[in-house]
């Protein structure tokens, strides 16, 4: 490992900004990710103003699997807020508690979203097939991908990088935080997906 | 032993490999940016040099017999250029010094070296995210080195990569076609360039915010800490919405969607089986709304580094510091506002063009502001005329002439006449190359010595200057001329096919030659650079420039950590020439009555 | 927000905004079902989702009790969200001429191909 230059403000905030620093960097990451999703939102809009025919989300998805899917992360929202609680009251168990409450959701969004899309694919329903079908698609793989790399950032949060609760807990604490504000973007992300995509009436 | 020199000891134990090929010192990072997007800046220029050929003596085979052979007879048919290789030489000359070139080496290299230490921190906020920054640049750089080898060649719908031209270019109509096609690889490519950029912005702005030492307040910091952080704002914010377009191309693509094929279009006689419904021009704003910050993005860093050479070799203050700051801040602003006028000639009414055309020429202002205060600082100055700021001083006026040009192009009815031709090259090129790539000669210049502990040769320097600013101009100029005269840019034969273009026609070779030669003059910078490494006059002390800002503070080259003391600002950054002071400077962290 | 002294009265306002996002999603798919007519659905849709989303960011995300440069940051990145989708419409909006816009070809004609 390199040598052990410190660099301030990674646990404690800086007095005049108040932030530190992993704060910061995944408010500032967070920001970036608005104009993702914003681009794909306003291709959305674009899209449909500009269709002569646009569906109801009725008609070709799956609402009562997307409102599953929907309270599943509404779930793993509070149960993610509920680790990083735990953590800020020195409680290690329920952390790994909450935190693979969390994990398990997430993993449940992915299973039925699998199954969402594979519905899809037997009735021939391609990304091909339609714009509201690319947009559709193209918006929900990537708020997908987007949730794998929150388990990704959780798992390893929940079993490996539990060591630094030992030897750093504010920080380890901090890591957590962070985290779970990525983990909250992506339910909101989701928040703005679903009326959009499956509740909107078409034309 | 102190603290640092203890940790600097310390970290000589660690492995080469984490040492110098997965450091997550900045220092390091930065250096492994300078030399990467050094040598692809060089690759880029070789593309444009072989499109020369081309373009002075069209349709004649290329005399380098090797080169020809080795290229093969699927891109040079009997040592002739073949239309298409030629367009993935533009594409990828475009591409690859933008994105692999100018920025890395403008933010990634001397953002990473300087920025920490300017701010009195010992390393980026995120040393690991930093690391990580600059592996994601280089795959991507592999990335789009490999689309040259993939069938049917490298991208070559120009780096603007409008659709539905980028959409249909595939050497095949599988999956496995379109998977590896140029094209495909590019978007794949960008993605991971783009990553790398929010990732390095995200370190850039944390630190400049987070880590500033005491005493370092905002109005303190030197300006090029400022451009900096406005580049780093316009990455983040401006770069999402081209991922996106990007994620919807590769779709299109590869998954066939039309996110960027209208309905009704029509390709070599027959009617694409598309879905239809969607925007070509959709593409053009979603690219356009980052690729017009993105040319801030370019400048900035320059217009940071010619200010503290200029500041340094004056030996007197910068003019209008505040003038600066907030001219940069609300550049930075309107960036985001202004991306249209790349797409005056789309069809677009009236209103949007006025407006586009409006902020347009409200941008034009706080570059003027910039421009004319760097030229005010050298009234009553003393200057030194040191290799850095030759460069910086040639940069003035080269930048003036691409700022000038500029304006009629952000005008809607003079657009009309210029748009697309070489009038267009003409001008981005005068602000990028005798611009922002002079600028960046200039910090190398400037810098070196505090990286490696010895200056580059001097009497080369000036030989690589005056060549440099002399063939630049020869290769640039008289493309105004040939743009005034209506020669469209992207044309295969330069224009030999075409009645207007006749009576410019001769310039091609002026052009070409003067490319060549600026090629042969950047060898001597070369040399220079690897041998100054080693054997360049050593410098006299931790502060050769007897300059103020915190980097000069420094053992030399700085050790991991930076700085032997925590140091503490006690004035501002442009301190030269103070009255009544013995020496003709006052470092930022001198105590006051040092 | 890291010297916070109890958790439980945190505890219950999370689950509280947790309740009231899932009454949220129960309302919003009953809304879809009820025939609003396109312009009302979307605006109900927006401002449900917006309710929502502002509990999510507000309380969860703890952004009532950050620190103002965040609030700074949002909103410069919710202005550029703003010009990038309103001047998009615009630009779709003022086209010239064409009907269909930016979103078909022009009809295919017979062309005659100059040589």
């Amino acid at each position: 490992m390199s040598a052990a230059i410190e660099i301030p403000y990674n646990t404690t905030e800086r007095p005049d900004t108040g932030l530190y620093n992993a704060k910061l960097g995944v408010w500032l990451f967070l920001a970036s990710e608005v104009m993702l999703f914003g681009a794909l939102f306003s291709t959305y809009v674009l899209l449909r103003v500009n269709a002569e025919v646009w569906p109801t989300g009725a008609q070709i998805l799956n609402i009562p699997l997307a409102t599953l899917n929907t309270v599943i992360l509404i779930l793993s929202s509070v149960t993610v807020v509920m680790s990083w609680t735990s953590l800020k009251m020195n409680n290690l168990a329920r952390y790994k508690l909450f935190m693979g409450l969390t994990l398990l959701c997430a993993l449940g969004f992915l299973v039925v979203k699998t199954f969402e899309y594979r519905a899809k694919f037997e009735h021939g329903l391609l990304p091909s097939t339609s714009t509201f079908l690319a947009i559709y698609f193209t918006m929900t793989g990537l708020h997908g991908l987007h949730v794998i790399g929150g388990i990704l950032v959780n798992f390893y949060l929940w079993l490996p990088g539990t060591k630094m609760w030992r030897t750093d807990p504010e920080r380890f604490t901090n890591r957590v935080e962070v985290a779970g504000l990525y983990w909250h973007f992506v339910d909101l992300v989701w928040i703005f997906l679903f009326p959009t995509l499956y509740l909107l009436p078409g034309k | 032993m102190t603290d640092a020199h203890h940790d600097a000891e310390h970290h000589d134990d660690i492995s080469f490999i984490r040492k110098w090929i997965f450091s997550t010192d900045h220092k390091t990072i930065g250096l492994q940016y300078g030399i990467t997007s050094l040598c692809f800046l060089f690759f880029g220029f070789c593309l444009v040099m072989l499109m020369r050929w081309q373009l002075a003596y069209p349709m004649k085979p290329l005399p380098i017999g090797f080169l020809a052979n080795w290229l093969g007879e699927l891109r040079m048919p009997g040592g002739v250029m073949a239309p298409e290789f030629y367009n993935q030489l533009g594409a990828m000359h475009g591409t690859i010094m933008v994105f692999l070139g100018v920025v890395p080496l403008a933010v990634g290299a001397f953002g990473n070296y300087v920025v920490p230490l300017q701010v009195g921190a010992q390393d980026m906020a995120f040393p690991k995210l930093n690391m990580a920054s600059y592996w994601v640049y280089f795959i991507g750089g592999v990335v789009m080195l490999a689309s040259f080898f993939v069938p049917g060649g490298a991208a070559q719908s120009g780096w603007t990569s409008y659709s539905p031209l980028a959409n249909i270019t595939v050497p095949g109509n599988d999956f496995w076609s379109r998977l590896l096609s140029g094209q495909t690889v590019w978007l794949i490519g960008m993605v991971f360039l783009i990553t790398s950029s929010l990732l390095g912005s995200i370190n850039t702005i944390t630190t400049i915010i987070q880590l500033r030492a005491k005493g370092l307040t905002w109005m303190r910091l030197p300006f090029f800490v400022w451009a900096q952080l406005v580049t780093g704002f316009l990455l983040l914010l401006a770069f999402p919405p081209l991922e996106a377009a990007g994620v919807m191309q590769l779709m299109d693509r590869v998954a066939g969607t039309s996110f960027f094929l209208p309905t009704g279009l029509v390709v070599s006689g027959k009617e694409l089986l598309v879905s239809g419904g969607g925007s070509a021009l959709l593409w053009q704003h979603l690219f356009w709304f980052l690729a017009h910050p993105e040319v801030y993005v370019l400048i900035l860093p320059a217009l940071g580094i010619v200010a503290e050479i200029i500041a340094n070799n004056t030996r007197k203050p910068l003019w209008g510091y505040k003038s600066l700051v907030y001219s940069v801040v609300f550049l930075g602003f309107m960036s985001f506002v202004v991306w249209a006028h790349h797409m005056f000639l789309t069809g677009m009414g009236t209103t949007i063009n006025a407006f586009f055309q409006t902020t347009t020429m409200i941008i034009s202002v706080p570059s003027i502001v910039i421009l004319t205060a760097l030229i005010l600082s050298l009234w009553g100055g003393s200057i030194r005329f040191t290799v850095s700021m030759l460069f910086a001083l040639a940069f003035l006026p080269m930048f003036g002439i691409g700022g000038l040009t500029g304006l009629p192009l952000g005008l809607a009815s003079a657009d009309i006449h210029l748009h697309d031709t070489y009038y267009v090259i003409g001008h981005f090129h005068y602000v990028v190359a005798p611009g922002t790539l002079f600028a960046l000669f200039a910090g190398i210049y400037y810098w070196f010595p505090k990286a490696t502990g010895r200056h580059m040769n001097d009497a080369l320097g000036r030989i690589h200057f005056w060549g440099s600013l002399i063939f630049i101009n020869g290769v640039f100029l008289p493309m105004f001329i040939q743009g005034m005269a209506g020669v469209s840019r992207r044309l295969y034969d330069g224009g030999t096919t075409y009645l207007h273009a006749q009576d410019v026609l001769a310039l091609n070779k002026v052009m070409s030659h003067s490319a060549w030669a600026l090629g042969v003059v950047q060898l001597v910078f070369i040399v220079n650079f690897f041998w100054s490494i080693f054997r360049g006059r050593q410098v006299a002390n931790d502060n050769p420039w007897d300059a103020t800002t915190l980097e000069w503070a420094t053992p030399t080259p700085p050790p991991h950590g930076n700085f032997t003391h925590v140091p503490e600002v006690h004035r501002g950054p442009y301190e030269y020439s103070p009255p009544g002071a013995k020496r003709d400077f006052a470092p930022q962290h001198l105590p006051e009555d040092a | 927000m890291s010297d916070h002294t109890s958790g439980t009265s945190h505890i219950k306002t999370y689950l509280a905004i947790g309740a009231a996002l899932l009454g949220g999603t129960i309302v919003t798919v009953l809304a879809a079902k009820v025939h609003l007519g396109i312009i009302l659905g979307i605006i109900v849709a927006i401002i449900i989702a917006s309710i929502k989303g502002w509990l999510v960011a507000g309380y969860f995300m703890h952004l009532l009790h950050e620190r103002k440069g965040i609030y700074w940051l949002l909103a410069l990145t919710g202005v550029f969200l703003v010009v990038m989708v309103g001047l998009l419409l615009w630009t779709y909006g003022d086209q010239q001429g064409t009907p269909h816009g930016i979103f078909q070809a022009p009809a295919h004609k017979e062309t005659t191909h100059v040589p």
